[in-house]
């Protein structure tokens, strides 16, 4: 069995405190505040344009915040970029590299030791490892994508439209890592139109309010 | 909120000053071009050509000022992330570009009747060419990046990049003059100037600074409302 | 270390399989270097006085072409996000994209000046010379394209704006090591240029990752 319940040791915690984001002299979302638990799922939705990938973005710290704070609980000594995963919209793969090339370079990119040989089997990627990323379809590339999750143990998941490409094999494929890596005291968010195969927390994003950053 | 007030807020506090800009620069530099073109002696080398000076001398200095101008605007927007910073680089750069530009064009009306041709790789022409390009990338850069937060900071960069660099480029075309022409060629300016042209040229180069800030406050005022208008724009096909 | 090393090899890897690796930047230059006897003529001795000078002008443009895709490809399908999750500091990963495509490119053209150089009659004892100049100074010329080519990250099309803003600074890379041969042509003390050149190196060394990575950070927000 693959594991990530090693990382995700040590539970960690996440608070947001009346975040704002303005963009472009727009105001993306402001006075945000949530928490999400250990061992919990927090689903964010909210239509085209309310700023939820850019609330992941926020919490990745790819974004700069304009107010407010997220804290992060529990990581001990670990520097916060280190604990998160990020899954964007776009999958990050190399169209040259195989699937098992690709894997193995995130691996050492991100940190993590174990076997890529159970990961890819779990993903359905067997027969593709070998095989450049160009050839892969959308759905296989996105597995590939949710592969990283496993080959890098990390507490903290941030996951972008995670369902989107997948098919009801896939989907059920993330819900078996999301309802292991949320077992093993790890947390995830999760940007979404559709509904989770997990169960956890929404948080509803409005539309940005017209005028405010004028 | 403040990533506007403030600007506004500057803007408000010196429109009254500007007109009074305008007018004293219209007669800083009448002033001294009167001096520079008509009482001014023919300088017993250059002859009349050297009232050309009287522009490209303050030209020049302008040129560097306002480069300095934008590193140091720049450096203050990446630390402090201070809105009016990043307006006033945006605003100087075209100023400093034709401040450079009439420094290029002026020289080499100069040089036709001293050196016998319209361009001469002297090292200071060729410095100053230099710098012209590094305003072009600056202003390009800024045209390029369509969000403006993102576009402010990557021009800060590249114009502190280019200050770090601008004093290597001064010493590397020093370098290479000495390597291709050892022998100087006549200098516009030097350690020994007569009395006669400092008064003209000291006149005409406050002049240019009074002339300097008042184009850079208007270019700043239409800058933030150029902001204005885009963030209403954005907020209204947000509804 | 290991994801700086990962990602150098990353890179190799993708220069050999997308691009041909070294060869195409050396196909390249020996276009432009073809290029220079039909627009000058070949009359004796002319070739030889601007040769070194040439051989950086076809170098300078060759890295030019090479830095476009620098960053621009991890841009656009998104491993860039993944590179600021790395476990490293981003200024080191830039760094090993940099050695990666130094490797596929300058390296190969100090390697093979000494026969364009041939090509060019340029004197025999000044070939050593350029070559080394060369070696030296191109390192100089992908760390400050790297910091352009991350400033024009997302800008379509941006690889003219990229030289433009590059060009500039180029400006003492270009003296001192096309300087370097030119003063050994002229029986010169070349030791001193090429002195310098190593000292734009290092200074790019340390300022152009820095900037560069700021530039990325910039670009992702």
């Amino acid at each position: 069995m693959i594991s990530s319940a090693g990382a995700a040791s040590g539970a960690v915690r996440m608070s947001a405190d009346h975040l704002v984001c303005v963009r472009g002299g727009r105001c993306v979302f402001s006075d945000l505040s949530f928490t999400v638990e250990r061992d919990s799922l927090l689903a964010v939705r909210g239509p085209n344009g309310a700023g939820k990938s850019s609330l992941l973005r926020v919490i990745a710290g790819l974004l700069d915040l304009d107010a407010g704070a997220v804290r992060i609980e529990g990581l001990g000594d670990r520097p916060q970029a280190t604990a998160i995963h990020f899954i964007a919209h776009q999958d990050g793969l190399k169209p040259q590299l195989s699937a098992g090339e690709a894997l193995a370079f995130s691996q050492r990119l991100l940190g993590g030791d174990g076997p890529l040989a159970p990961i890819l089997a779990e993903m359905g990627l067997v027969r593709q490892a070998d095989l450049p990323v160009q050839f892969l379809s959308a759905g296989q590339r996105r597995r590939l994508a949710l592969a990283r999750l496993l080959a890098s143990p990390r507490p903290i998941w941030l996951l972008d439209e995670p369902m989107s490409a997948l098919d009801a094999a896939g989907r059920d494929l993330l819900r078996q890592i999301l309802e292991r890596h949320l077992a093993g005291g790890g947390l995830a968010i999760a940007a979404t139109h559709d509904t989770l195969p997990v169960a956890g927390e929404t948080l509803v994003l409005r539309a940005a309010e017209a005028g405010a950053a004028a | 909120m403040f990533a506007s007030a403030n600007p506004k807020r500057f803007l408000d506090l010196t429109a009254p000053y500007e007109p009074w800009l305008w007018g004293l620069a219209s007669l800083l530099i009448a002033i001294g071009l009167w001096q520079a073109l008509l009482v001014a002696p023919p300088d017993y080398q250059q002859g009349e050509s050297v009232r050309i000076m009287f522009v490209h001398v303050p030209s020049a200095w302008m040129a560097m000022f306002v480069y300095a101008v934008i590193a140091g605007a720049s450096l203050v927007s990446l630390v402090f992330r201070h809105p009016i910073a990043d307006v006033a680089a945006k605003a100087a750069a075209p100023i400093g570009a034709v401040f450079t530009l009439v420094t290029l064009a002026t020289g080499s009306l100069w040089g036709k009747p001293m050196w016998g041709t319209w361009w001469e790789w002297d090292a200071r022409m060729t410095s100053v060419l230099v710098l012209f390009f590094l305003y072009l990338g600056y202003i390009a850069l800024w045209q390029a990046i369509e969000e403006p937060t993102r576009a402010a900071r990557a021009a800060a960069v590249l114009a502190l990049v280019g200050a770090v660099n601008l004093p290597i480029i001064k010493f590397s075309v020093d370098w290479w003059r000495t390597l291709h022409q050892p022998a100087s060629v006549f200098r516009m300016d030097g350690p020994t100037m007569h009395p006669a042209f400092l008064w003209p040229l000291a006149i005409m180069a406050l002049g240019f600074m009074v002339l300097f800030t008042a184009l850079l406050l208007l270019r700043m005022r239409t800058e933030v409302m150029e902001r204005r208008l885009r963030a209403q724009r954005l907020a209204a096909a947000g509804d | 270390m290991t994801p700086i090393l990962a990602l150098f090899r990353r890179d190799l890897t993708l220069a050999f399989r997308v691009g041909g690796g070294p060869w195409l930047a050396l196909a390249f230059f020996a276009g432009v270097i073809l290029l220079v006897p039909l627009g000058l003529g070949a009359a004796p001795g002319q070739l030889a006085a601007v040769g070194p000078g040439l051989l950086w002008i076809a170098a300078v443009l060759a890295v030019l072409l090479s830095l476009d895709r620098l960053f621009q490809a991890d841009y656009e399908d998104g491993s860039l996000e993944q590179l600021l999750l790395a476990d490293a500091p981003l200024s080191l990963l830039v760094l090993a994209k940099c050695a990666a495509i130094w490797v596929t490119t300058g390296l190969p053209l100090a390697a093979a000046s000494p026969f364009f150089a041939i090509q060019l009659q340029v004197d025999e004892e000044i070939i050593p010379v350029v070559a080394l100049s060369l070696l030296i100074g191109t390192p100089a010329l992908t760390l400050i394209g790297a910091v352009t080519a991350a400033l024009t990250v997302s800008v379509r099309r941006g690889g003219l704006l990229l030289s433009l803003l590059a060009l500039p600074l180029f400006v003492p890379v270009v003296i001192f090591g096309a300087g370097a041969g030119a003063a050994a042509a002229s029986g010169l003390p070349y030791g001193g240029a090429l002195m310098l050149l190593g000292g734009l190196s290092l200074f790019f060394l340390v300022i152009g990752p820095i900037a560069a990575a700021a530039a990325l950070r910039l670009h992702l927000s």
